[in-house]
C-alpha cells in the first residue's frame, strides 16, 4: 500500500482516483495464484552467449519436466478427442493394426514364401514399431505449427509440445501392444533372457522419439517445405529398412547391398534392438552400437538446435 | 513485493513471406554463395525499439498509442511469449497475461477440461483444480454446457466462460489487453465487479485500451506508444491532454469521475 501512496505522490496524482490500487488488505487464503516457476525473479533477456543460451534451454526441459501432468492430460485429452462419438473409441487402434497385419501376413507370407508362424510375429512387431516411429517424425515435424494458439497464449516450457507427441504416441503404442500379444499367443516365440533388454531398448527409444519431435518440431516451423519432405522420406525408409522383409532374405544378396540396407541403415539398429529380443534372438551387440550412435547424433542435434533456435520458436508458429 | 524491468527492449519481426520462408530459397542461395547476404538484408519489421520502464508494487500503468504503435507485442513481450531481440527484463512475481479471448483455449474439448487444463498450466493440485472449476462454472452459469465442447458454445458463452476463467486467477502481476472490457450489457455488470476484484488483488496491473475513461479510472501512470518507441510516459492525466483532442480529453475525464462517484 506504500508503494501505491508513494507511486501516487511521484506522479503528482490524486490518491482517490486510483480506485483500482492493489488492496493489502485482501487475504492471500481463498485466492487463486498462478504458477512461479521459482521464487527468483525471472530474467529474460537477448543473449548471443552459448552458456546463457543452453542454461536458458535446460531451464525449458526442467520447467516440462515440472508440467508433466499438463503434458500427459494433453495427450489423454488429444486420444479422447480422436474418438469422441465412435463406438469402439480407441480400440480402433488396436482394430486397424490387427486387420492390416493379418491381411498383409498371410498375403506376404505367400509372396515372400515365408513360414506364416515365423513371418506373423516378425509383421506384427516390425509394423507396430514403424508405424510408431512414422507418426513421431509426422506430427513431430509439425508440434511447434499446430500448438501456435498455445504458444502465443502464454509463456508455457517449448519441449512441452514434443513431449505431448510422444506421450500421445505412447498411448497409441499401448494399443497396438495388444495385437503382438494376441499374435504371440497363437504363435508362440522362445523368449531367452535377453528379453530384458527391452528395458533399455524402450528407453532409448522415448528419449529418440523426444529427440526426433524436438528437432523436426523447430525446422518444420521455420521451413514449412519440412513436414512433407519429411513424410516421403519416411516413406522410401519404410521400403528399403527390413520391415515387411527379414534381413535373412538379403543372404544370397551381394554384401553391398546388405551394409548398405542393415548395417548402415539407422532405423534397423533401432527396430532390432527392440524386434530381435522378442523374436527369441541374442542380444545384437551390432545392432546396438548401429542405434547408440544415430541416438547420439540425433540427440546431440537436437539440443544444439533447441539451444539456439529455442527463443525463436513464437516467432516462427 | 512484485517488479518488473524492462531495459532497452528492442522486438524485431522476420517476415517470411511466401517464398523467402522456403527451404528451396535458402538451399539455393546457399548453394550461390549468398547465404550472408540474404541473411542481413532479410525483411523484418521493428515493432520494439529500446523501450525502458520499471513497473514496482502499486503501479498501475497503461499503454495508449494508434494501432501498430507496439502495445500489444509490449504485452506480449513482457508476458514474456516473444523473447527480445536485444534488451533484458526481469520479472519477479506470478504474471498473467490476458491477451485474446481464446487465450489457448482448444474448442473441441469441453469447457470443465479447458478449465482442467488451465489449472494444470498453472501446476494446481486437485483440491485447488476443484475450487477452480467450481469458481468459474458458479460465475459463467454455464451448467451443464461445461461438459459439451466449446465449439458448440455460442459466442457469448464462450465470451463468459473466458471471461470467468481469466479472473479466477489472481495474478501479482496483471497483463490485460483491452478484449476483456468488451462484452454484452447483461454480463457487463457482474463482469466488472469481479474484474475490478482481480485488478484490485494484482500487484502490478499493464492494461492497453482505447478507452481514454478506463485508463484514467483505472491507471496512475501512462505511457504513450509510438512506432514502437516510447513517446510520453507520465501521469494519465498529462499523457491523455496531450494525446486526445482537448474536447474528447473532457468527455473521457468527466467519464471517468462519473464513474468514480458512482463506485
Amino acid at each position: 500500500m506504500k508503494a501505491a501512496v508513494e507511486a501516487a505522490a511521484r506522479f503528482g496524482y490524486r490518491q482517490h482516483m486510483n480506485m483500482l490500487a492493489p488492496d493489502s488488505g485482501q487475504a492471500e487464503a481463498g485466492l487463486l495464484r498462478p504458477a512461479r516457476p521459482s521464487p527468483q525473479p525471472v530474467i529474460i533477456a537477448a543473449s548471443h552467449c552459448w552458456r546463457d543460451r543452453a542454461a536458458a534451454a535446460v531451464q525449458d526441459l526442467r520447467e516440462s519436466l515440472r508440467l508433466w501432468p499438463l503434458v500427459w492430460t494433453l495427450s489423454l485429452f488429444d486420444i479422447r478427442l480422436r474418438y469422441r462419438g465412435s463406438l469402439l473409441g480407441p480400440f480402433w487402434l488396436t482394430l486397424s493394426t490387427a486387420v492390416m497385419i493379418g491381411a498383409i501376413g498371410f498375403v506376404y507370407s505367400r509372396l515372400f514364401h515365408q513360414d506364416v508362424a515365423a513371418y506373423l510375429p516378425f509383421l506384427a512387431i516390425s509394423l507396430v514399431l514403424w508405424n510408431f516411429i512414422n507418426v513421431i517424425t509426422a506430427e513431430g515435424a509439425t508440434c511447434f505449427s499446430t500448438s501456435a494458439d498455445m504458444i502465443r497464449a502464454q509463456r508455457m516450457a517449448h519441449t512441452v509440445h514434443p513431449a505431448r507427441v510422444v506421450v500421445r504416441n505412447l498411448l497409441v503404442l499401448a494399443h497396438n501392444l495388444a495385437v503382438i500379444v494376441v499374435v504371440f499367443l497363437i504363435y508362440p516365440s522362445h523368449l531367452t533372457w535377453s528379453v530384458l533388454s527391452e528395458v533399455p531398448a524402450l528407453a532409448l527409444w522415448v528419449l529418440d522419439a523426444f529427440a526426433a519431435a524436438l528437432l523436426l518440431g523447430m525446422v518444420g516451423a521455420r521451413y514449412r517445405d519440412v513436414p512433407p519432405i519429411v513424410a516421403s522420406i519416411m516413406q522410401i525408409a519404410f521400403y528399403i529398412t527390413p520391415i515387411m522383409w527379414s534381413p535373412a532374405m538379403l543372404v544370397h544378396r551381394g554384401l553391398g547391398l546388405s551394409v548398405a540396407l542393415i548395417d548402415m541403415n539407422p532405423f534397423f539398429g533401432l527396430l532390432q534392438i527392440v524386434r530381435g529380443p522378442l523374436l527369441g534372438l541374442p542380444v545384437d551387440v551390432s545392432a546396438w552400437i548401429n542405434a547408440l550412435c544415430a541416438s547420439a547424433v540425433l540427440v546431440v542435434a537436437a539440443f544444439l538446435l533447441f539451444v539456439r533456435a529455442r527463443p525463436r520458436i513464437p516467432y516462427w508458429v | 513485493m512484485a517488479k518488473l524491468l524492462v531495459e532497452n527492449v528492442s522486438v524485431a519481426f522476420p517476415l517470411y513471406h511466401g517464398e523467402s520462408r522456403s527451404l528451396k530459397k535458402t538451399v539455393f542461395a546457399a548453394a550461390s554463395g549468398r547465404m550472408g547476404q540474404d541473411a542481413k538484408h532479410r525483411l523484418t519489421v521493428e515493432a520494439l525499439r529500446n523501450v525502458s520502464f520499471t513497473l514496482n508494487t502499486g503501479d498501475r500503468l497503461g499503454f495508449i498509442g494508434s494501432n501498430g504503435a507496439g502495445k500489444t507485442t509490449l504485452l506480449r513481450t513482457m508476458a514474456g511469449i516473444y523473447e527480445p531481440a536485444a534488451g533484458r527484463m526481469v520479472i519477479d512475481g506470478a504474471v498473467t497475461a490476458l491477451l485474446d479471448p481464446g487465450q489457448g483455449m482448444n474448442f473441441e474439448l469441453t469447457g470443465n477440461e479447458n478449465i482442467r487444463m488451465r489449472a494444470l498450466f498453472n501446476g494446481y493440485t486437485d483440491a485447488q483444480i476443484k475450487i477452480l472449476q467450481e469458481d468459474v462454472a458458479q460465475f459463467s452459469e454455464l451448467g451443464d454446457f461445461l461438459s459439451l465442447p466449446v465449439r458448440t458454445y455460442s459466442s457469448g458463452m464462450i465470451v463468459r466462460l473466458g471471461f470467468a476463467l481469466a479472473t479466477a486467477i489472481h495474478p501479482q502481476i496483471l497483463l490485460m489487453d483491452e478484449w476483456i472490457l468488451a462484452g454484452d450489457a447483461a454480463f457487463l455488470g457482474k463482469a466488472r465487479e469481479r474484474l475490478e476484484t482481480m485488478v484490485g488483488s494484482a500487484e502490478i496491473l499493464v492494461l492497453s485500451s482505447h478507452n481514454a475513461a478506463i485508463l484514467m479510472q483505472w491507471c496512475n501512470r501512462l505511457i504513450w506508444m509510438d512506432a514502437g518507441r516510447v513517446h510520453a510516459d507520465g501521469t494519465p492525466e498529462e499523457i491523455l491532454s496531450a494525446y486526445l483532442p482537448p474536447d474528447q480529453f473532457k468527455q473521457a475525464k468527466m467519464a471517468a469521475e462519473h464513474a468514480m462517484r458512482a463506485a
